[in-house]
């Protein structure tokens, strides 16, 4: 579904990722973990066709990313963004039906296939009690949801989140890992997570895939993964903090 | 079973109905008939007042050629036809320009609080304007006029250089956008100051036209700036989805598949070309632009396919009606119309809004 081969990517002649090799099947369910500056948002970004790198290739569904247009990733990759401000009041189905944009007629807008759409994914994930209210007043948790929705809207068979758990508290971190995993093992969906919280990443995702310093250190299940010695080396804490409830 | 079905289950509300589709064809009807009652009472009002039964009757013998056998003075013809409705007209495309502009800037900057004028157009018009002002030559660019010609190319050119200067590498963020527009805004300004110190006898001139109205009104200015106006506008509504995918900030944009750098090159290039020819046909009016689309989504929400047309129904509506109340009040200035009216919402805008506001 996902393929990079031989990715680089440059940020100021500095390497941010180097040589990256990476596969991903339809169905998968992986979180990409590393500490703070390791690449995993730029691997985002490079998967979603939004930074193009200076050398390899990047496949999603067979096809080269660099030969679909905007329109046609959105329609086979629905991302959800980091918690946006937004400059309106916008009701939370207002925001929802914005994943229809990549499908709605460029003219006349949404058809009805699109509102059954939006209201499929509200029901889907959950957020039917928050219609009418303004997004910008819900918590940030809800608000979470809602953009989850509105990629969940976006009906596309890979779904990307970036760090999705980071403004949340304990329960609505659960909350929305737990939904991720029904959307990944009930619809098919596959799943590419950037996760800041191991713990999480190692609970809620059957593959892990470790980046430090712009280059894949390892990549399998959490086990595998996250060996102390790996722990005290990419972290560079104790072991001992980290406790992963497997 | 999967971890996640409890509580999903558990949260599984009832649904209630998607509040998406807010009557946007009633709306147009209302908004329409606002219009129609502007532009009937617009060419009606002043100091001869023409009634609304005339104004009709005139309007469709000479309009539409219906055999209507005239009841009224000659005189009250050639004012509708002549003067009021070049008037109203060159009025509404300039208010409904301004507010589709308008509601573009602040779509693509993200701010509420942003103009049609906010990236330098108006001081950039009104710049141009004083320089034409200042050469000796007076000479006529169509029936445009060498103040008119200078004002649109000056908006124009201020927006070129703030859209120039505001660039960071490959990209133009919107905050440097916004803060260049601010930097070039003063730098004309002082310009203007100047050029209004230097212009001796043609300082009232200047002044009317900073002031802003529709007294200079005629056909052939129409038609010079409704097309480009009226295309630029056009084009605005056609990328209502691009607007509408800016909402939540510009790579959650691109996410939705919308090409972000091409289309707000193109939608900055078409609010800018519709603001400048608006401003170089009425002078500086302010607020039209900012409230109109605020007022819109206040009733159908953010939806930039609803809130472009309705808003420039609106805009329209409301410059022909401010045109009408500074004729009746003796020929004030439509600025100080559009001002009194504006300011207040404008303030009231301010301390509503809360979160959304960022630079």
């Amino acid at each position: 579904m996902i393929r990079l081969e031989g990715v680089t990517v440059l940020y100021r002649e500095r390497a941010a990722l180097h040589d990256i090799g990476l596969q991903i099947d339809a169905g998968e369910r992986v979180a990409v973990i590393g500490p703070n500056g390791a690449g995993k948002s730029t691997l985002l970004r490079v998967v979603a066709g939004l930074l193009r790198p200076a050398s390899g290739t990047v496949e999603l569904a067979g096809v080269r990313l660099d030969r679909l247009d905007r329109l046609a990733v959105a329609r086979r990759l629905a991302v959800v963004p980091q918690l946006p401000t937004l400059p309106f009041a916008t009701s939370v189905e207002e925001v929802v039906a914005l994943g229809r944009l990549p499908h709605e007629h460029p003219v006349r807008g949404m058809r009805p296939g699109d509102r059954a759409a939006v209201a499929a994914a509200i029901d889907r994930v959950g957020v039917g009690h928050l219609l009418g209210r303004d997004a910008r007043e819900l918590s940030l948790g809800e608000r979470q949801l809602v953009l989850l929705a509105m990629a969940v809207a976006q009906d596309a068979p890979v779904l990307v989140l970036d760090e999705p758990t980071v403004h949340l508290d304990l329960r609505h971190q659960v909350e929305v890992m737990e939904l991720v995993g029904d959307l990944n093992t009930r619809d098919g969906t596959t799943i590419l997570a950037v996760l800041h919280d191991i713990g999480l990443a190692a609970h809620f995702f059957p593959r892990l895939v470790l980046l430090d310093r712009g280059r894949i250190v390892a990549d399998g299940p959490p086990a595998d993964v996250l060996t102390p010695e790996r722990i005290r080396d990419v972290f560079g804490v104790d072991p001992g903090f980290v406790r992963l409830g497997a | 079973m999967s971890p996640g079905s409890s509580v999903l289950a558990a949260r599984a509300g009832p649904t209630g109905r998607l509040g998406l589709a807010r009557r946007p064809v009633a709306l147009a009807i209302v908004g329409l008939l606002l219009l129609a009652v502007a532009l009937v009472a617009g060419i009606g009002g002043g100091t001869v007042a023409i009634a609304p039964g005339d104004t009709l009757a005139i309007l469709g013998r000479r309009l539409l050629g219906l055999d209507i056998a005239p009841t009224w003075a000659a005189a009250a013809e050639t004012i509708v036809m002549d003067l009021r409705l070049p008037r109203v007209l060159t009025a509404m495309v300039v208010g409904g320009g301004l507010a589709v502009a308008g509601a573009a800037f602040q779509g693509l900057l993200r701010n509420p609080l942003a103009d049609p004028y906010v990236l330098g157009t108006a001081s950039g018009a009104a710049f141009g304007a004083a320089i034409a002002v200042l050469i000796p030559v007076r000479a006529l660019i169509l029936e445009f006029g060498l103040l008119h010609g200078f004002a649109f190319l000056g908006a124009l050119s201020a927006v070129l250089v703030v859209y120039k200067l505001s660039r960071v590498g490959a990209s133009s963020p919107m905050t440097s956008l916004l803060l260049t527009g601010y930097a070039v805004s003063s730098l004309l300004a002082a310009g203007l100051a100047m050029a209004m110190y230097l212009s001796g006898a043609g300082l009232r001139q200047i002044f009317a036209y900073l002031l802003g109205g529709f007294d200079a009104s005629s056909w052939g200015r129409l038609a010079v700036a409704a097309p480009l106006i009226v295309l630029a506008s056009l084009g605005i509504l056609l990328r209502a989805r691009s607007l509408n995918g800016m909402l939540l900030g510009e790579e959650a944009a691109a996410h939705l598949g919308v090409d972000v750098r091409r289309e707000r090159a193109i939608l900055l290039s078409l609010a800018s070309l519709a603001t400048a020819a608006a401003v170089a046909v009425s002078g500086l009016i302010g607020f039209v632009g900012l409230v109109a689309p605020h007022v819109v989504r206040l009733v159908v929400g953010p939806n930039a396919r609803l809130v472009l047309p309705l808003a420039a129904l609106l805009g329209a509506s409301l410059m022909v009606g401010a045109d009408l109340a500074a004729r009746l009040l003796g020929d004030i200035p439509v600025g100080v119309i559009t001002a009194v009216i504006g300011a207040p919402f404008f303030l009231a805008l301010l301390r509503r809004t809360r979160s959304g506001y960022e630079l």
